[in-house]
């Protein structure tokens, strides 16, 4: 099956961003197509390089990093992203920002969207 | 454009406006997605439906708030507003209450609805 991912809530702060990664690699594992994660709301602060967390505790944008750079498209909206200061410039590698129109056509093009949020 | 290339999507707003952004960023992702010619709805549950009310002033609490894109909803062909009866009567509100035109259906009858459609996007 060819999945989408949506993501709707910011990392740490909320489980959603730890479900849709696992979700996502569980997907991969049996066999499934995840197409995009498209990262919405304060789910665009997932890609950012400047995140530092403990290093005991998972380190979530190099996590969505590795995911991107398995052929999953890693995308953050550039209308959520311009509010909360994410731009190309501090984007984690395999990550890129784009437009709500993507999103659309990913919604359009998968089997299953599956959205991750409060 | 073939039929089969035209999705049904399906938002659904449950929250009370401008306490978070979700109802917000919600209808910037709903005009996008109607200006794609896709067959573009929106429910209004729980909450949700204060997000409808007219006459709302976000001005005191300097908030940019989302009335105009309300209105803009028609010229962008999003005609399909549905409000759930039940959450409207538990919150003492009347299709009259409400700043655009909206379809009123029962619980049951919207989850035979969303059973419908292709993709749901909860805001």
């Amino acid at each position: 099956m060819k999945i989408g991912i949506l993501l709707k809530e910011g990392p740490y702060n909320h489980q959603a961003a730890d479900t849709a990664y696992q979700f996502a690699k569980a997907a991969l594992k049996r066999g499934h197509q995840v197409t995009d994660v498209f990262l919405y709301n304060d789910g665009v602060l997932n890609v950012t390089k400047l995140m530092d967390p403990p290093q005991d505790d998972r380190h979530i944008a190099n996590r969505w990093s590795e995911l991107g750079g398995e052929g999953v498209r890693i995308l953050a909206c550039i209308a959520a992203s311009k509010r909360r200061g994410i731009d190309d410039g501090i984007l984690v590698e395999n990550s890129e920002i784009t437009g709500l129109g993507q999103l659309t056509d990913i919604a359009i093009e998968v089997d299953r969207l599956v959205t991750f949020g409060d | 454009m073939e039929e089969e290339n035209v999705k049904k999507i399906m938002h659904i707003v449950r929250r009370a406006p401008h306490g978070t952004i979700y109802t917000y960023e919600g209808l910037e992702m709903v005009l996008i997605m109607a200006s794609y010619d896709q067959d573009v709805s929106m429910t209004f549950l729980g909450d949700g439906l204060y997000s409808l009310v007219k006459d709302q002033d976000t001005s005191e609490i300097e908030i940019k708030g989302f009335m105009k894109t309300l209105g803009v909803l028609e010229d962008y062909d999003v005609e399909k507003i549905y409000v759930d009866k039940e959450s409207m009567e538990e919150r003492g509100l009347t299709s009259e209450d409400f700043f655009i035109p909206v379809e009123v259906f029962t619980s049951a009858e919207l989850g035979k609805m969303m059973a419908e459609q292709d993709v749901i996007v909860p805001q």
